[in-house]
Parts: C-alpha cells; structure tokens; sequence
C-alpha cells in the first residue's frame, strides 16, 4: 500500500496543488484536502494512466449521493489506495 | 466556419467510433465580425478559437461514440501549441483521437493542420454528464449539419 499511497499522494500534491506533507493515509480528498469533484477528475486521469486502471467514479458518486455508501469509504486516502490496489490486482489476475 | 456563432466545423471527413478517431474539415471565413477586433488590418483567428476547433472536432467523437445518449463540456486544455498563424480562406483538417475513456470523464487529443503545415495541437478533457435535454435537438441538427450521421432520439 505504501507504494500506491506514495504515488496518489504525489498525484494528488502536484494536480490539486496541495503540499505534499499535508497529504495523510487518514486525510478526506474531500473534507480535509478541499478537493473539488473538478480536481478530483484530474486526479482519477492520473491515477488511471500511473496505474492502467479505470476508477469507478460515476459508480462511487452515485452510491455516495444515494447514501447506500459513506464517501469515507472511497475519499479517506487509505480507502482509496486499497481500492486501487484491489483494482490493479483485478486487472493482473 | 462561422466564427461568430461558434459553428467550427464544416463537414465531417471520416469517424471511426470504435477506435475513436475523426477526422474532420473547415474554411476559415474570407470575413467575419471577429477579425475586426482580430486584429484591425491583419485578419488572424485567435488562438481561442482554434481550441474550441479542436474541442468541437473532439466533442463530436465523443457524442458519436455514445449515440448522443451524454454529452461532453470541455474541462481542461493541456499542452496547447499554435504553431502558425490562420488567415481568411485557411482550409483547415482538424483530426481528434480518443486517448483515455474514464469513470465521467473522457481526454482527447486533437491538432489542425494547413495543408502540410502544422497548425495546432492539444490535449483537452471532457466532463461527460448527462445529455441536457433542451441541448438534444439542437445537438442532432447540428451534427446533421455536418455531415455526422446520428440515430433516432
């Protein structure tokens, strides 16, 4: 996971320009880092190409907005790069 | 071309949706209420207006690619390049590739060319939201318009 959390938090520091240091695997995308649904576009890009994966964002929105799933679940750091990581894995099996 | 009325592509060449690549065409107006500001005795489009080319050019492919069922708003413009200035009566071949179909999201590249000369280049990216209902006819006359085949609504 360090891996994966090193390289969104890189992601995330340079396309939201957010310094480095007060991205945290306990940091909210949205709550704590300010991220807007816009920035957060540019973000999933990056992350797509850095890892060859297609984030589910419309599904996950959809789901947050339904209040079937808290946003927690895909917008805390930690959540989100063990999504990633379960999404890369998908892809290689 | 109708600068004015933001009308940027004239006819559509070829398209390919599957692997997502069109190519189309377009004729620089001899004149246009743009050039008097554009500048006064030296007639050029503005570089602005080539991006909206390249976005119309890529905002087709992705409306074709999707059966006009959502519609793609421009939401960035990365690595832009003008290259050569574009006069009255330029004949334009503008082509836009599909390089990456996100989760809503969709990014393009796109350039112009001149005949040999190269002209413009970008990367853009598209939101892709649900097909606002008021924009549905207008959207299909358009592209009918040139020459881009659409299906029933």
């Amino acid at each position: 996971m360090s891996s994966t959390f090193e390289t969104v938090a890189g992601i995330i520091s340079e396309t939201a320009d957010i310094p480095r240091d007060k991205i945290t695997l306990d940091s909210h995308a949205i709550d704590d880092l300010g991220i807007d649904s816009l920035a957060f576009l540019d973000i999933a890009f990056a992350v797509d190409k850095a890892f060859g994966i297609k984030l589910p964002l419309e599904k996950w929105t959809q789901e947050v907005n339904e209040g079937k799933v808290p946003a927690e679940e895909y917008f805390v750091l930690k959540n989100l790069v063990a999504r990633i990581d379960a999404l890369v894995a998908a892809k290689g099996a | 071309m109708r600068l004015e009325y933001f009308e940027m592509i004239d006819r559509v060449v070829e398209i390919d949706r599957t692997v997502g690549t069109i190519l189309v065409r377009s004729t620089v107006p001899q004149a246009s209420p743009v050039f008097e500001g554009h500048f006064p005795g030296r007639p050029l489009v503005p570089g602005v207006l080539l991006t909206e080319t390249m976005a119309q050019a890529s905002g087709y492919l992705l409306l074709a690619m999707r059966e006009f069922s959502r519609m793609p708003f421009l939401m960035g413009v990365d690595r832009a390049r003008f290259r050569d200035f574009v006069e009255p009566g330029a004949e334009l071949e503008i082509s836009a590739e599909l390089e990456h179909e996100g989760s809503g999201y969709a990014v393009t590249k796109s350039r112009i060319v001149a005949g040999s000369k190269r002209i413009a280049d970008a990367e853009l990216r598209f939101r892709i939201l649900p097909f606002p209902a008021e924009l549905d006819h207008l959207m299909r006359a358009r592209a009918g318009a040139i020459g881009l085949a659409v299906g029933p609504a």
